[in-house]
């Protein structure tokens, strides 16, 4: 049987007496996509936050790779965050650092020989297209380069797993797509576990129902069209800290029930 | 707006367990050296200017009040003995720790609030950095080394700042001034005047991390953490102050 990579089980989270996640369970496998959507303050951005240890959960385990990290204590979740890369809502990058030291930071903190950060740092920019943006500061970068820098940096190490918290909020459709294309080509190119919360229903499906290929010398978006369920991406719907839809992108839009449709609409 | 009892004894926790983290993760790896060097730079050199002002002018006027009363038991030639001891032993690590307070206290907590607000402190964790030990450990040994040095310069300025005023207003000569300076120092002195700045460096920086870190509230509440950083490294500089003052006396007579 195919071990899921995340496994979130009956978590309960409280924020002074207000249950924010309720019960919550999902699995995620390799190289799958899980869409976390749900009105604002419905628990969506907590999940993420439990996922990577910055919160623990009141109830319930979550298993990263096999590993219980609920009970691990700040020094132990060191090595969990290895394997996971996480894009914050408004970037959060270091704005006393420069691009590179930015992207290269896990890298500084290991203590990896300067010239090899260097070669990783391009290379990583030059996946996200900003490789001419090295020696910049955040404070000159829009916000839409910020969010590539962000991913940069939580591609630095390859990690197993990418969290992306909203990571499209605020940014024009153009910018906003770039980004979008760039989480697909990770998830079909680099087979790259990921956790994606959004409100932005475009969003959402451009990654539920597009794919990417390897062309020549350049990677290529494609539509699912009439093949269902190439994109590897599921649903998952929160509501007032519980999870009411979990399934494709096929059957969310076919559902029949009313809080869904609204949310569709 | 004032603080529960409860509030407060949890206050008094969390800064008690932040001091416990930073102190026992000094030795752990990794070290970061660079950022306590950076950190020594931006609090000691930077705090040099306004330091040495302030126990310039403190030197220059405890000068003028001591010897006005001095002169009326015809002991103005002991105002330097009265200067050299009181700034040793008292205003110099007092006034130094509070300037250094202001002016670096307000810019940690203003910082690492910031960085909170931001998400840069989340971002950290999430990079695998424990961010007690990448900025409040630097912060905290930085202030602790620093505190001491600036004393001393403290110190130096005020003595010369009441050799100037002792030459050019009281008319009492350099050597008379500085002899009696000099003769009046104990070894005690200038120990007790270096242990205060050790635990009131500790103190400001433990508190003004504290501060910046449990910051909520978006830039409000930034310029909240630095107002109350500054006030309580301030009152407890002053606090510490008395009961350092009562066991080193203890221990010189």
């Amino acid at each position: 049987m195919i071990q899921p990579i995340l496994e979130v089980r009956d978590v309960v989270k409280y924020y002074e007496d207000k249950a924010v996640l309720n019960g919550v369970s999902f699995r995620v496998f390799k190289g799958e996509t899980k869409i976390i959507i749900g009105a604002s303050g419905s628990g969506k951005s907590t999940i993420l936050k439990l996922i990577i240890g910055l919160d623990r959960p009141d109830e319930g385990t979550i298993l990263v790779d096999g590993e219980d990290i609920t009970k691990l204590d700040e020094q132990q979740m060191v090595h969990v965050r290895k394997k996971i890369g996480m894009v914050f809502q408004e970037s959060a990058l270091f704005d006393s650092l420069s691009v590179r030291e930015n992207v290269g930071y896990r890298l500084y903190e290991e203590g990896v020989d300067e010239q090899e950060i260097d070669a990783r740092v391009r290379q990583v920019l030059g996946f996200v297209g900003l490789e001419d943006a090295i020696d910049k500061r955040p404070s000159e970068l829009s916000g839409g380069m910020k969010r590539r820098v962000a991913l940069a940096r939580a591609l630095i190490t390859e990690p197993q797993i990418m969290l992306y918290d909203e990571p499209t909020a605020g940014l024009d459709p153009i910018t906003s797509r770039k980004i979008n294309e760039l989480i697909i080509a990770l998830r079909d190119i680099k087979s790259v576990t990921g956790v994606f919360v959004t409100h932005r229903m475009r969003d959402a499906f451009t990654l539920a129902t597009e794919y990417a290929t390897n062309g020549d010398h350049e990677i290529k978006f494609h539509t699912e069209d009439n093949f269902i369920c190439i994109a590897n991406t599921r649903f998952l719907l929160l509501r007032d800290g519980k999870i009411i839809f979990e399934g494709p992108d096929e059957v969310l839009r076919k559902s029949e029930d009313e809080y869904i449709k609204r949310f569709l609409a | 707006m004032p603080l529960s009892p409860k509030a407060a004894i949890k206050e008094v926790q969390d800064v008690s367990f932040l001091a416990a983290r930073a102190f026992g993760s000094i030795f752990r790896r990794p070290h970061y050296v660079r950022d306590i060097l950076i950190q020594m730079e931006l609090i000691g050199v930077g705090s040099l200017a306004v330091v040495m002002l302030t126990g310039f002018f403190t030197g220059a006027v405890l000068t003028l009040q001591t010897s006005k009363t001095l002169s009326t038991f015809g002991a103005v030639g002991y105002t330097g003995a009265l200067v050299a001891v009181s700034l040793v032993r008292e205003l110099g690590p007092v006034l130094a720790s509070l300037m250094v307070a202001g002016r670096v206290g307000s810019g940690i907590a203003s910082e690492l609030g910031s960085m909170l607000v931001t998400e840069q402190i989340n971002a950290m964790r999430a990079l695998g950095t424990d961010p007690v030990k990448k900025l409040v450990v630097p912060r905290v040994l930085a202030t602790i080394s620093m505190l001491p040095v600036i004393t001393i310069v403290a110190d130096a300025m005020g003595i010369l700042g009441g050799l100037f005023t002792s030459v050019f207003v009281l008319n009492i000569t350099p050597n008379l001034y500085l002899n009696r300076a000099w003769d009046s120092l104990r070894y005690m002195d200038l120990f007790g005047g270096l242990l205060k700045p050790l635990v009131f460096g500790a103190t400001l920086a433990i508190v003004s991390c504290h501060c910046g870190l449990r910051t909520y509230g978006g830039t409000q509440g930034v310029g909240r953490s630095t107002t109350q950083a500054v006030v309580a490294s301030s009152i407890l500089i002053i606090v510490f102050d008395l009961f350092l003052t009562r066991i080193i006396l203890a221990y010189t007579r």
